[in-house]
């Protein structure tokens, strides 16, 4: 009688379904996996210990680059947690600003998410859809940051600048004749808001696009309903947030159960899911990016109508403006203190949260009165999904874990570190 | 052309059947790999216009820029060409060789008993649509022994799924020809054109009535369909799934290694479509009595069918491994098979159109 011994097969880390360098050891009778071992790692950049030795401020940017998919929302927890051990009040303008950029950048994950999932499953074209529209929105990051991907734009205090008037546009060159740059510049003749203004006339009509490819496909349904079950029970216990949880029928979001900014002012409904399958959850977040869209309207009304500081005037946490520094001695000392020795956090620990496209994103932050902060520490919503892997997975096929890796959405920026 | 040939044939004697099919043999093939180069530009713009982008566009002949792209496959080709075939240590040497030539090599010999136009095949054959079951059968040969010499559990994943989805799908297309040689009682691809240019309609200068897709419409549909598994093409490109297995037998294959399973997979496609304009779509009769029939009809309609493939692919998710078994087992050999039964009562009735 021959041994029979279970098939062990290493997924990744060089593999186009591994989103990036997850290793994944799976143990395969025939098809089906009994096992699967995430060995996780492979991007880690110590971000948290790099954050110790850096002043309050230049660990903003190290944020964006933790889940690069949603740049400005990782930098939105990381300064609450500052402004919560400051205790400092952020202009309203800033706060609907933020909403609202955090708001665009779930629309920008969530669509990565999609064109990624489907290609994933196979489905090519949603992905070269998907990102046509990321495209726009990338323009948005770039009018108002001036970077497409790591804005670094949200500061402790406030938004580093108010929205711009006007938006970046494109000239004439070898492959763009004058017809068609002014066929594209056509939206971006007014302001910034006028611009995602149109955007988000425009997308509820690409959503539409999106579902009919995907939601009623015969094979979209059989590869993705009932597979990567998990029950709100083992959801919770499981440390799910974000719409991981919610694709189980928990109705539960940070920006409905505890508001920070001004959520608590926008009206907008939270998906739930019923099954707690891979396609319930992407039902969850096709809908997710419906609400954003409703959110991003009401913000740039709000916006249109109210102008205002988007900064705190406490020159011990932001800096004065150009101006004021070439003229005044006492903003040119808070200036050069600010950029040299940076923020002075008082001594404390605080846990902020917010919810990220992925689910909850956490910093807590210890400080010792110090200008760096004395510990870190990031808590990362993929991380406890992909912790998940071996019980969603067991007992489906090699394809699945493939949707399985493309339902939870993760990125190993935030995962590793 | 016959005066022409005339003293050729004299000089060369009995060397002259030989010689005369060779030349025949690269008539066909060096066109049909042309087709093949291009299959695979066409592939990339049609489905970059689908994805509102552009395909290649910037390889051109002589630096014409209204040609952009159309010398892509040429490069694809040159640069294939030049690079290393790399032999994996672990593999088995000799079979890793052959693998890719054993799926190029049936792709193109089942063209043999293509019949282009009215007498215009290379073999005449009377078991023609026997020979094309058997020759399509071999190709498997390749992918299976492609995935066991590289040594690669990929691969090796790879060819078992080759080998299972292949045999399901082969006793589904086998009962769809079943049908249509039970109508032109032929196995003679030429006879089961002409035998669609006969009939009602056909008399009535309709042709494109008369062939079979109509009677046979499902036989059709699941033919097209299980020609689509066959040739491991999205829907049911689980073979070489790009986001599961990466790229199934063909990951441990580089160069003109790898290009020979890319040209055996491009040749099949233009197989299949070839075959279903012939069976269903009356081959190189045209569709209207006023028009000549000719080998443009069937390059057209080879290409009508060819879009299709395309189209799937730029649609449709993937569908997983168990599910292209269901589809074949538990779907297409039932409806086949009952297709098969009813097509065999109307032929005894007296309702028969094909009398």
């Amino acid at each position: 009688m021959a041994e029979i011994r279970n098939y062990t097969m290493n997924f990744g880390p060089q593999h186009p379904a591994a989103h990036g360098v997850l290793r994944l050891v799976l143990e395969l009778d025939g098809e089906v996996v009994q096992r699967a071992d995430p060995h996780i790692g492979l991007l880690h950049r110590a971000t948290e210990k790099l954050a110790e030795t850096r002043t309050w401020i230049q660990s903003v940017p190290y944020m964006d680059r933790l889940d690069y998919v949603s740049m400005m929302c990782n930098e939105h927890a990381y300064c609450m947690a500052i402004e919560k051990l400051l205790g400092i009040e952020v202009p309203e303008r800033a706060q609907y600003i933020r909403v609202m950029f955090d708001e665009v950048t779930r629309i920008l994950n969530h669509l990565l998410w999609l064109g990624a999932h489907a290609l994933d499953v196979g489905a090519m074209t949603v992905f070269l859809y998907a990102f046509r529209e990321r495209e726009d929105l990338m323009d948005a990051y770039e009018a108002v940051s001036g970077a497409r991907m790591h804005a670094a734009y949200y500061r402790p205090g406030g938004v580093y600048r108010d929205l711009p008037d006007s938006m970046p546009r494109y000239e004439v060159n070898k492959f763009k004749n004058a017809e068609a740059v002014k066929r594209l510049n056509e939206n971006r003749s007014g302001s910034l808001l006028d611009f995602l203004d149109d955007f988000t006339s425009r997308f509820p009509r690409y959503v539409d696009e999106y579902e009919t490819l995907l939601t009623d496909n015969r094979i979209w349904k059989q590869r993705l309903v009932d597979i990567g079950i998990v029950t709100p029970e083992r959801a919770m216990a499981l440390g799910f947030t974000g719409p991981m949880l919610r694709g189980s029928g928990i109705a539960w979001d940070l920006r409905k159960k505890q508001p920070y900014e001004v959520y608590d002012r926008m009206d907008f409904d939270i998906p739930v899911g019923v099954n707690g399958d891979s396609y319930d959850r992407y039902l969850v977040r096709v809908e997710e990016m419906r609400q954003s869209n409703r959110i991003v309207r009401q913000c740039i009304d709000w916006l249109r109508k109210n102008p205002g500081p988007v900064i705190s005037d406490n020159h011990k946490v932001a800096p004065p403006s150009r101006e004021a520094m070439k003229g005044n001695m006492e903003e040119l000392i808070h200036h050069f203190k600010l950029f040299t020795e940076g923020i002075h956090v008082p001594a404390g620990e605080c846990y902020a949260a917010v919810e990220h496209p992925k689910g909850e994103f956490g910093i807590y932050a210890m400080s010792d009165g110090a200008n760096k902060p004395y510990r870190l520490k990031i808590r990362a919503p993929g991380f406890a999904h992909l912790a998940a892997m071996d019980e969603m997975s067991r007992g489906h096929m090699i394809s699945d874990v493939v949707a399985i890796i493309g339902t939870m959405d993760i990125v190993f920026g935030e995962i590793d570190r | 052309m016959e005066a022409l040939l005339q003293p050729v044939q004299d000089l060369l004697g009995v060397a002259w059947v030989p010689v005369w099919t060779v030349v025949k043999i690269f008539l066909i093939i060096l066109p049909l790999l042309g087709c093949v180069a291009y299959l695979t530009l066409a592939e990339r713009k049609v489905i970059g216009w689908m994805q509102v982008r552009n395909g290649p566009n910037r390889v051109t002949f002589f630096g014409i820029k209204a040609l952009g792209g159309l010398a892509q496959p040429i490069a694809d080709g040159l640069k294939l060409l030049f690079k290393e075939i790399v032999l994996p240590s672990a593999s088995s040497k000799a079979l890793f060789i052959l693998a890719p030539v054993l799926a190029l090599a049936p792709s193109l010999a089942a063209w043999a008993v293509i019949p282009f136009s009215d007498g215009l095949v290379l073999a005449d054959i009377n078991a023609g649509l026997l020979y094309i079951m058997a020759i399509t059968s071999m190709g498997v040969y390749g992918v299976i022994i492609a995935g066991w010499a590289s040594n690669s559990k990929y691969a090796f994943l790879g060819s078992l799924r080759s080998a299972a989805q292949i045999v399901a799908y082969e006793i589904a297309m086998g009962f769809a020809l079943v049908t249509v040689l039970m109508v032109s009682q032929s196995l003679n691809l030429s006879d089961i054109v002409k035998g669609q240019g006969q009939g009602m309609f056909a008399d009535m200068g309709l042709s494109v009535l008369s062939w079979n897709w109509i009677p046979l419409f499902p036989m059709f549909v699941l033919y097209f369909i299980a020609g689509v598994a066959e040739t491991n093409r999205s829907p049911f490109d689980v073979v070489e799934g790009e986001s599961e297995i990466v790229a199934g037998h063909m990951i441990e294959y580089s160069g003109m290694a790898f290009a020979l399973f890319f040209l055996a997979e491009y040749a099949n496609m233009i197989l299949i479509s070839a075959l279903t304009s012939i069976m269903f779509l009356g081959g190189w009769l045209s569709p209207v009595g006023f028009l000549p029939d000719g080998i443009w009809w069937l390059a057209a309609k080879t290409t009508f069918c060819l879009f299709f493939f395309l189209w799937l692919r730029a649609t449709f998710p993937r569908y997983r491994y168990d599910q292209i078994m269901r589809l074949g087992w538990k779907v297409f050999i039932p409806v086949t098979i009952v297709w098969l039964v009813f097509i065999g009562g109307w032929m005894m009735s007296p309702l028969s159109i094909w009398k």
